[in-house]
């Protein structure tokens, strides 16, 4: 596997400054194995940065180390400017978090659960504590269950309790590991535009996720970790561009599209015979035309536009074009492989 | 080419639901947040915040209350049977017993007595062997720490919650024996054991001298009890081990072959309060108690900071 970024993506060349999580080489090893190798981050203020990779891949153990709940055997993470975990104390007031899943007293209420992890932190008013509790419980939807214990909450309604406890102070920087797991499909998508309206109002969020059409939505950066290591990290254009982009020509005269468009350089890896499906759109054809056949070809750098006028100057009788960009499904396989759940 | 079919869904809820948002969202905003503009609060004001609401926590558990309950039981278990059975034969049973017909302020002295070598130990095992690692097997450990507790702080308060419990647990017992004696004997001056009588106000203070007495005797173990408790996710295994060190040390304390090791026992001066019955009241015997606590407080509470501090929280 290349180094990061390696694979397409560079990291974004934003100074430091501008950067909400920065980390230079960051290693963890427990015992013999490797769980996090060498990782550079880069997360910009103000970004919903999606942090994919397969399960097992180091995502919780980094996550871990920036909120210095785990000590990096080398390498150095900085969080909104400061080191961790040398700047725990001064950092993490400015940082909500859910991680590894929401975990609270079973014995303790909901509300009395917030108030307490509320009451840990130095810098959240104690006059303010209920108000802000209630806020949070409201914004969560937990409101009328305020007052219930923890143990007879569902695991969604824990999961938006974890969410709550990360609302609990305006943050800087929230995040949030795997923020939508056990939720249902309604709760998935109030998390999902809690996620936009925090990053409306100029909070990073750091997302992650295998949930991948969950980051597709709601990230504008995304980076993807794998075996330990970040394989690519960049803007969530730049990384969908760098999938391979493929030119798609309907055409009868199969033999002349492939010379032009090898001829620019293209690399033409396929044709199929689409004949049949030309003829399922009821469109009358003079009865002397050839049978359709698809050819396709990476795109490269060429414009598709170039490529169609290139084609029609040649005399080829283009009846479909179409440029196919890969998922960011196929992209993340691409980079971190087969044979992992990537939807679960 | 499905993206803008999977867009509709949530930006048609988010219109709906933001109605609801903003007020929080600007209500929590205005507070003062922690930037660097804000004052830092202070470290003393952090610990008692975070002090108050373990305690609240610890008291709001219906575990603490079980265990208090069971504690108060064994005075009450006491004075019913002599009040059934009648007096004990002097000089048989535990200190005190044989005094507790002629006056039922004895029954809490005699309780904490019997509470000393198993029942009090037990409690304090589980309160002190639960603190860090009951939050590691419920995970609220991570939180606490991001929230951010800081991990000397949240030890700190750990151990001084545990300080709370002793001193609930010991006062429970005499409190209760003093209640159940009053309602179920006659009740008169104290003699004490230089021969001297007091009043019955001045025989409460004495008790209420032995159970701070005891509770500080429980400090040590308490310490003991937070370093285990910071080896492992695993509660009850905390909670055993420091009940069981409890016990050992005492055995150890028996045995005439280990005298060179009873100095250093924390269970050495456990049951040596007769002192505070005498007229005037002997503290030597408090001092060096409190004394050799401290040192198991220093050692421990140096070893669990320094476990805890470089501690990888992987629960």
């Amino acid at each position: 596997m290349g180094d990061p970024g390696g694979l397409g993506v560079s990291a974004e060349s934003a100074d430091s400054a501008g950067l909400a999580i920065e980390t230079h080489g960051l290693t963890k090893r427990f015992r013999s194995q490797l769980a996090v190798d060498g990782l550079d981050l880069a997360v910009p203020h103000g970004a919903v940065f999606g942090f994919l990779g397969p399960n097992g891949s180091g995502k919780t153990t980094t996550i871990r180390m920036l909120l210095g709940l785990v000590a990096a055997t080398a390498g150095e993470a900085r969080v909104l400017g400061a080191g961790m975990p040398r700047h725990v104390d001064s950092v993490l007031p400015r940082v909500g978090a859910l991680v590894e899943g929401p975990a609270f007293s079973p014995y303790l209420s909901g509300a009395a659960n917030l108030a307490r992890f509320d009451a840990a932190d130095r810098w959240a008013p104690s006059r303010t504590r209920a108000a802000r509790v209630a806020d949070a419980l409201e914004q969560v939807g937990l409101a009328h269950v305020a007052q219930k214990k923890v143990h007879a909450y569902s695991l969604g309604m824990k999961q938006r309790l974890g969410l709550a406890n990360a609302l609990l102070m305006p943050r800087e920087l929230l995040v949030l590991d795997e923020p939508t797991n056990g939720l249902d499909p309604q709760g998935t998508r109030e998390v999902r535009s809690l996620i936009r309206s925090l990053a409306r109002d100029g909070t990073t969020v750091f997302v992650s996720s295998h949930l991948l059409a969950e980051v597709e939505q709601v990230c504008s950066h995304v980076g993807v970790m794998s075996a330990g290591r970040l394989v690519a990290q960049g803007t969530l254009d730049e990384f969908r561009d760098a999938g391979e982009a493929r030119a798609l020509v309907r055409t009868p005269d199969a033999d002349a599209a492939r010379r032009v468009l090898q001829g620019l350089g293209m690399h033409v890896d396929g044709s199929i015979s689409a004949g049949r499906v030309a003829d399922d759109g009821g469109v009358s054809r003079p009865a002397d035309a050839s049978a359709d056949v698809v050819v396709t070809a990476t795109l490269e750098t060429t414009p598709p536009e170039a490529v169609v006028a290139a084609l029609v100057a040649d005399g080829v009788r283009v009846r479909g074009f179409e440029v196919e960009r890969a998922s960011l499904e196929q992209r993340f396989v691409e980079l971190t492989g087969e044979g992992f759940d990537v939807v679960q | 080419m499905s993206s803008s079919e999977g867009e509709r869904g949530p930006e048609g809820l988010e219109t709906s639901s933001s109605a609801t948002r903003p007020a929080v969202s600007s209500a929590t905003r205005s507070a003062d947040g922690p930037g660097p503009q804000a004052a830092r609060p202070s470290k003393l004001g952090g610990i008692l915040s975070l002090l108050a609401s373990e305690l609240r926590t610890l008291f709001r558990r219906r575990r603490t209350w079980a265990m208090l309950g069971a504690l108060a039981l064994i005075p009450i278990l006491i004075a019913v049977a002599i009040r059934i059975a009648g007096d004990s034969p002097s000089g048989r049973g535990p200190a005190f017993l044989d005094r507790i017909t002629q006056n039922g302020l004895f029954v809490g002295v005699t309780a904490i007595i019997v509470a000393i070598p198993l029942f009090l130990p037990l409690t304090i095992g589980v309160v002190a062997g639960d603190s860090i690692a009951g939050e590691a097997s419920h995970g609220t450990l991570r939180y606490l720490l991001i929230a951010p507790a800081g991990r000397i702080r949240l030890l700190v308060v750990k151990y001084l919650a545990a300080a709370a419990f002793c001193a609930a647990a010991t006062l429970t017992v005499v409190v209760v024996g003093t209640l159940i004696g009053w309602a179920l004997f006659p009740i008169g001056p104290v003699t004490l054991l230089s021969g001297t009588e007091v009043s019955v106000g001045e025989g409460l203070l004495r008790f209420l001298m032995i159970a701070a007495y005891v509770t500080v005797s429980l400090l040590g173990l308490s310490a003991i009890g937070l370093f285990l408790s910071t080896l492992t996710t695993v509660p009850v295994g905390s909670m055993a081990a420091t009940a069981i060190v409890a016990v050992v040390a005492q055995i150890l304390g028996a045995l005439p072959q280990l005298e060179w090791l009873h100095p250093w026992l924390f269970t050495r001066y456990w049951l040596d309060f007769a002192d505070l019955l005498r007229e005037p009241p002997v503290w030597d015997s408090f001092a060096d108690n409190a004394v050799l606590q401290a040192g198991y407080i220093v050692v421990f509470g140096l070893l669990a900071a320094a476990r805890f501090v470089t501690k990888d929280v992987l629960s």
